[in-house]
């Protein structure tokens, strides 16, 4: 899954134990409580479609459980009329093909500003959709989204390739081009966020692109679709198709897609990646699974560490694909630990996403908070210890209690498999090659922080994790400029930095035969 | 952009810009600045002297140093500025375009052009501010190192007077972009738009001394910004000869870095499957753009003898048909020399071309008697050994060669002691290829010439000067490397 925060965000979160001044700034931003929903269609070569079904789908408030809106749910012929439009935008001499690249990165940079004059609609928006809080939405979610499609448009016109000194009288070089047209899914715990990190690089590179945003939050990215239109992307250049699984396996088979990117689970990716394997060997990038470790040793200030665990797993409601959901406390600070985690987790504030001091929403859907309060109760029967929380917060919405196991085993269910709730796991250890192995010993490698003062001790083990991040002394801390994404089962490819240019380029060489080298 | 011509063009700074303020020079001197169009002055400006200079590096310095706003601030919020910057250049391009004709003398309507191309080159180094990549390196032992790219700190940077916004944009861009902070020089002749540049960079929110301009002379504000022991690097575009001394100056003073962008005598060869009028245009151009007053200028035209005489009687059609006169006219293209002494300079040269043999096919000769306008001139049978095909004009004066073979021509194209630029029309790609690899020169365009873009680096070989403006090189100039090396307990 996916995750994100901004630096000095999540600096403040270590920082400052109170939640009140976690969000002091942000709390005096109004959002809108009622957002009107404008676009709930199918969004192909810049105009609103209905399904050709005539079906739709309801999209849910996760805090009231009641319906915000019905949405036109796409299905594999309106996937393929996208992918078509999607075509015809990238054709040879197309409006799009013939841009130069700074001008796309323009259009990103206008995007980015429409984005910016609708900050406020577009958080409460998500906040409505997905029930994220308010006033988490706006800094982290919307913020990060505007950066990371203005660092994407800085890149538009610097992916360079290179002139190469061939042997022989050949004149050779790269040039970097785009992919062609790409599938995006994504899923529904950072909607805008990871709709940015898929469209920011696809349209810098130059590509054409369908989205399928996840069934439990189509809002914000139907928004953004209209956006692009104003910002003036060419029709057919992103499409986006709102539906349920069917539409993304659509989008998965259809054989005029050259690129699908997934971020979400492990079972789905690895669908994905087969059916590349039988049909047209689709590109793919995938993000999905974690079950991040969380090191802290014993040298800490007990203070901070304590609260960037709690925020490392309980953010965004656990539901992050890179959570700190194993949290490694050495055994001499352990016991101290357990009840300093827990007094954090008892001032939680749980409640209406939409109230300033609230730090915990709902969790997006019925079946999560169910899923979540199953695994505790495994995890109970197992015979970790439950020292917090641990059942569903009131009986309206699909809020659960900031939940903290302690006497955590590696066997156990809650420390293999992904949560995606607001449950900590706190789990023991007595010196660093024992940590390595039992950090590693998880099929997942997305995440992984240390808590540290020790410099042997930090490098020592930041090169021993197999993981596609390390954090040292801070945790969720992901920019724009960073690359991010998974070793082993947590996925292949990476998001965002320059290595995520990659992933939407092919590397075309071209050798010219010469009369005579000139070194 | 359409093209505004204002009646009356406002002159709103004329003082120094130090720390984010017009102050005057501390001395209360100014100097004179003319419009070459009328020879009549414009206006009075602040003239900096050595004691201005330190109270510039001193802002320079004070807003580089540790914790300050600028040093704390995040790469992408540099490029918010930068990006900001480019919006208000936007927002006011057409009273700049005014300023700029009124001060130089370039038609207003090139200018208008070229600032969409400064525009353009904001934004691409706006976008490059947090790109800038360290490298980390799996170094032999038990430690591993990390590479940080850093800002060399404060800058000066000395520019010319033939594209004077042009010119501070390609030197504001890198270093703002690396995070240096700078002190700008304009030249003697043109110092006005500098200070309207000085004046957006405060309102898009650049914090106090990170931008600096002086404008005065060479010998006093520019010697003894090469000199101060606090400059730590300079940048200069002008002429070799002050290349030369600038070098000297940093050997003199603290070894300053330097990069230098200096003068050319450029080959254009044209062979003869090109297509000779699309060919004639291309190289008319490639003299004649800013009345010949251009460091990459295509000032030897190579032609092969099979179309030479056909080339040069389209070639002179094309420059009696040039217009020449007052640049806020629209169909002008060609408006007065920068000044006297280049009108002057000019006139010897082509008087020398004449002594020495070559035929002055047309111009030759001063336009009226107020302005410094210079008729665009066309020689043919120029030979390499005459001044006109060793030295700089820096005019509107075109000189035409011949040549027979590929081998002939890349010899004698690098006959020169500088290397800034070359072009090629051809429609053989073999004669394309051998020639852009063979001549020695920064830049080659092939089937075109001044193709400059945001994302290409420009700069010469020889004497051309040495490091480059624009491209991702460009950021070299202003960065240091700096190895961080860790050792850990055991090799992992």
């Amino acid at each position: 899954m996916k995750l994100l925060q901004a630096t000095k965000f999540a600096l403040r979160h270590v920082k400052f134990t109170s939640r009140i001044a976690q969000f002091s700034s942000a709390a005096q931003l109004k959002p809108e409580l009622t957002p009107n929903v404008l676009y709930s269609g199918i969004f192909i070569n810049n105009e609103w479609h209905k399904s050709k079904s005539g079906e739709t789908f309801p999209t849910v408030n996760p805090s009231t459980g009641k319906i915000i809106t019905d949405v036109q749910r796409g299905s594999k012929v309106d996937i393929d009329i996208a992918v078509d439009a999607a075509n015809e935008a990238f054709r040879l001499h197309s409006p799009w093909r013939t841009m130069d690249a700074s001008e796309r990165g323009r259009l990103l940079y206008k995007l980015a500003d429409l984005m910016e004059r609708d900050s406020l609609y577009i958080a409460s928006l998500e906040t409505l959709d997905n029930g994220k809080p308010f006033h988490q939405a706006h800094p982290m979610d919307v913020t990060l989204s505007i950066k990371a499609l203005r660092y994407m448009a800085g890149w538009a016109d610097k992916n360079h390739g290179k002139t190469i000194p061939m042997d022989g009288n050949y004149f050779g070089y790269t040039k970097h081009e785009p992919v062609g047209v790409c599938g995006q899914i994504i899923p529904w715990n950072f909607p805008l966020l990871m709709m940015a990190w898929k469209i920011g690089p696809a349209l810098s590179m130059g590509n054409t692109v369908i989205l399928k945003p996840a069934e439990q939050t189509p809002l914000t990215s139907l928004y953004v679709a209209q956006l692009s239109k104003e910002a003036g992307f060419p029709p057919g250049v992103l499409n986006v198709v709102p539906g349920l699984g069917d539409a993304g396996a659509a989008l998965v088979a259809n054989q005029n897609v050259d690129k699908i990117a997934f971020t979400g689970s492990t079972q789905v990716g690895k669908m994905i990646q087969q059916n590349s394997g039988i049909g047209n060997l689709k590109r793919t990038t995938l993000e999905l699974g974690g079950k991040s470790p969380n090191i802290i040793l014993a040298d800490v200030d007990i203070e901070k560490a304590v609260e960037a665990a709690h925020n490392a797993v309980y953010f965004n409601q656990g539901q992050v694909c890179c959570a700190g959901s194993r949290t490694f406390v050495e055994e001499s600070i352990y016991d101290e630990f357990v009840e300093r985690s827990v007094e954090r987790a008892k001032q939680r504030k749980v409640g209406d996403p939409f109230h300033p001091e609230t730090e915990q929403g709902p969790q997006v859907d019925e079946d999560q908070m169910n899923r979540i309060l199953g695994l505790i109760k495994e995890g109970v029967k197992q015979g970790a210890k439950l020292v917090h929380g641990g059942e569903r917060h009131g009986d309206e919405g699909y809020f659960v209690q900031p939940t903290v196991f302690a006497d955590v085993e590696d066997h156990h269910i809650l420390a293999r498999e992904e949560i995606f709730g607001p449950v900590q796991q706190l789990m023991k250890f007595k010196d660093l090659d024992e940590i390595i192995v039992r950090a590693n010993k998880t099929n997942y490698g997305l995440a992984s922080a240390i808590f540290s003062k020790d410099v042997d001790k930090i490098n020592y083990i930041a090169q021993g994790i197999k993981a596609g991040t390390v954090w040292v002394n801070c945790y969720n801390i992901l920019a724009s400029q960073a690359p991010f994404g998974g070793f082993k089962d947590s996925g292949h490819g990476r998001e965002m930095g320059e290595n995520g240019l990659s992933q939407y380029t092919e590397v075309k060489t071209i050798i010219v035969s010469q009369l005579q080298k000139n070194s | 952009m359409g093209v505004v011509v204002m009646s009356d063009i406002p002159i709103k700074y004329t003082q120094l810009f130090i720390n984010n303020a017009f102050v005057n020079a501390i001395s209360n001197k100014t100097f004179p600045v003319f419009n070459p169009a009328t020879e009549e002055k414009i206006i009075d400006v602040a003239e900096a002297q050595k004691e201005d200079v330190d109270a510039a590096v001193a802002a320079a310095k004070k807003a580089f140093s540790r914790g300050s706003p600028w040093r704390k601030l995040d790469a992408s919020e540099r490029g918010k500025l930068i990006n900001k910057f480019a919006d208000l250049l936007q927002r006011d391009s057409q009273y700049l375009a005014n300023l700029e004709t009124l001060n130089s003398g370039k038609p207003l309507e090139a200018v208008v052009a070229e600032l969409e191309v400064y525009i353009n080159i904001l934004r691409y180094y706006a976008g490059y501010c947090d790109k800038i990549h360290g490298n980390t390196v799996p170094v032999d032992g038990t430690g591993f190192a990390l590479t940080k790219k850093e800002p060399v700190g404060v800058v000066a940077q000395i520019i010319p007077w033939n594209y004077p916004i042009g010119m501070a944009i390609w030197k504001l861009g890198p270093a703002l972009c690396t995070g240096c902070t700078l002190i700008l020089k304009p030249a003697e002749q043109t110092p006005l738009t500098a200070l309207v540049l000085a004046a957006l960079t405060k309102e898009a929110g650049f914090p106090d001394g990170v931008v600096n301009v002086l404008p005065g002379y060479g010998p006093v504000a520019g010697e003894a910004l090469c000199l101060h022991m606090d400059v730590r690097k300079v940048a200069f575009t002008g002429s070799t000869d002050i290349g030369h001394k600038i070098l000297e100056y940093s050997a003199h003073s603290n070894l300053k870095r330097v990069s230098l962008e200096l003068g050319g005598k450029s080959p254009l060869v044209i062979f003869d499957d090109a297509d000779v009028d699309g060919a004639v245009n291309i190289a008319h151009a490639a003299i004649f753009e800013n009345h010949g007053q251009n460091c990459c200028a295509g000032s030897r035209t190579f032609v092969q003898s099979g179309i030479y005489d056909l080339f040069v009687k389209k070639a002179v059609e094309k420059a009696k048909a040039r217009k020449v006169g007052n640049p806020f006219d629209q169909d002008v293209l060609q408006g007065p020399q920068i000044d006297k002494p280049s009108l002057e300079k000019i006139l010897r040269m082509v008087e020398s071309g004449k002594q020495q043999g070559a035929k002055l096919e047309t111009g030759g000769s001063r336009v009226g008697s107020k302005g410094y306008f210079v008729e665009p001139t066309v020689f043919s049978n120029v030979k390499d050994g005459m001044t006109i095909a060793t030295d700089e004009i820096f005019g509107p004066v075109q000189s035409i060669l011949k040549f027979d073979t590929l081998d002939e021509v890349i010899e004698r194209s690098n006959n020169t002691q500088y290397g800034l630029a070359a072009g090629v029309i051809t429609k053989d790609i073999n004669n394309a290829l051998v020639f852009a690899n063979a001549v020695e020169a920064g830049s080659v365009w092939i089937n075109c010439y001044d193709y400059i873009t945001p994302q290409t680096p420009f700069g010469g070989c020889k004497k051309s000067g040495f490091g480059k403006d624009l491209g991702p090189d460009s950021l070299d100039d202003y960065l240091e490397t700096k190895s961080i090396n860790i050792m850990l307990p055991v090799k992992v």
